[in-house]
């Protein structure tokens, strides 16, 4: 016979139920089958009323992230291999943000957070297309390239407290991204993105808990990013300060 | 966007862990350790701590010593007992860390100039 897994998977259809339930659904084990391709199985021959969503099978488009046993995780790089002889394998929507229907979060408040830092390069005067791209070195790219790892998949936002008890809390990867572009040579326009890391809802809400940096699936180290924008914070609240007393305005 | 005080805390926060990750475990050793392993004249320590504590830098390091960590440790309390959801007025807790730093500083200030 062959050797089946419980897999217990969070519904939420709004329109006929009043909070989340659990559904459980028998999956045929295999040793390379991941709990994306499980999901996919339990749609396709079991229940096509699941919604999930997903893309590339190959943690690159950053949309298949969920809970697995309640820990952020994407659910095509998790394999049912992994949690062979556990009690129990529950996959959920991702943790503070809201549930559009079953596994889908609605992350919009997320993506606002990122528009917010500006990321893109940012030039006081911009060259004209035939002068060709801005050029960079190799050591100045790899100032930034850990940070530009992100895809975007809102695990670290699932993870961080912060973010799930004020969601004006701009978060692990907005704030890597502005420390991304802060650090890029062709960038600038790291004063503009300063009035945003310098708020309350800046850097100066993350207290270092650091699990973000452990769920991100890209190894982009969030924490170490914000803790860098803490120091570029910190030094323009002393050069603002050394301004005022200067008779200069507040920046 | 309002800028955000912390930047006061922080550095303070990160001065005092900085003191205590480098010259802490000495700090313990000499004050804590040495006089009980290796002083056979409490008479003399007593006099060579006090000439210490008589000279203007000796002053300094001794106000870096105290005021910088309890920055440190009471700003790793205040934004742990956050993070613990402890329930309480955030003014009343900066009030207590922050304002708690800030008076034990003081009385150290003040008794460091009286010695």
């Amino acid at each position: 016979m062959t050797e089946t897994v419980t897999v217990r998977v969070q519904r939420y259809r709004p329109e006929e139920d009043q909070e989340p339930w659990a559904q459980s659904f028998e999956v045929p084990y295999s040793e390379d089958l991941s709990i994306l391709d499980a999901l996919n199985q339990i749609k396709d021959q079991q229940d096509p009323t699941l919604s999930h969503r997903w893309s590339c099978r190959m943690a690159i488009c950053g949309s298949c992230g969920v809970m697995i046993n309640g820990e952020p995780r994407l659910a095509c790089k998790t394999f049912l291999r992994d949690y062979r002889g556990k009690d129990a394998l529950e996959v959920r929507a991702l943790d503070n943000f809201p549930i559009e229907r079953d596994l889908v979060s609605d992350i919009s408040g997320f993506i606002d957070h990122l528009e917010t830092v500006q990321p893109w390069l940012i030039r006081s005067d911009e060259q004209p297309v035939s002068a060709g791209a801005y050029r960079q070195t190799p050591e100045q790219m790899q100032r930034y390239a850990a940070f530009s790892q992100c895809i975007n998949c809102g695990l670290c936002y699932a993870a961080c407290p912060q973010f799930g008890r004020d969601p004006a809390f701009l978060g692990p990867a907005a704030l890597t991204l502005a420390q991304r572009y802060n650090l890029d040579s062709r960038d600038e326009g790291a004063s503009q993105r300063m009035n945003w890391l310098n708020a309350e809802a800046g850097v100066w809400s993350c207290t270092f808990v650091g699990y973000c940096s452990q769920v991100c699936p890209k190894d982009v180290d969030p924490a170490a990013a914000i803790n860098q924008g803490k120091v570029a914070s910190d030094i323009n609240y002393a050069v603002n300060l050394f301004n005022i007393l200067r008779g200069k305005d507040d920046a | 966007m309002r800028r955000s005080h912390e930047p006061i805390a922080w550095s303070l926060f990160g001065a005092g862990g900085m003191l205590l990750a480098f010259i802490g475990p000495g700090l313990v050793l000499a004050t804590a350790l040495l006089p009980w392993l290796a002083a056979h004249d409490p008479v003399a320590t007593h006099a060579a701590v006090g000439a210490l504590l008589a000279h203007p830098l000796g002053k300094l390091l001794v106000l870096a010593c105290v005021v910088l960590p309890l920055f440190h440790t009471l700003h790793r309390i205040y934004h742990s007992l956050h993070d613990l959801h402890l329930r309480a007025p955030r003014r009343l807790m900066q009030l207590l860390c922050y304002g708690g730093a800030t008076l034990l500083s003081g009385v150290t200030a003040w008794w460091l100039l009286l010695i």
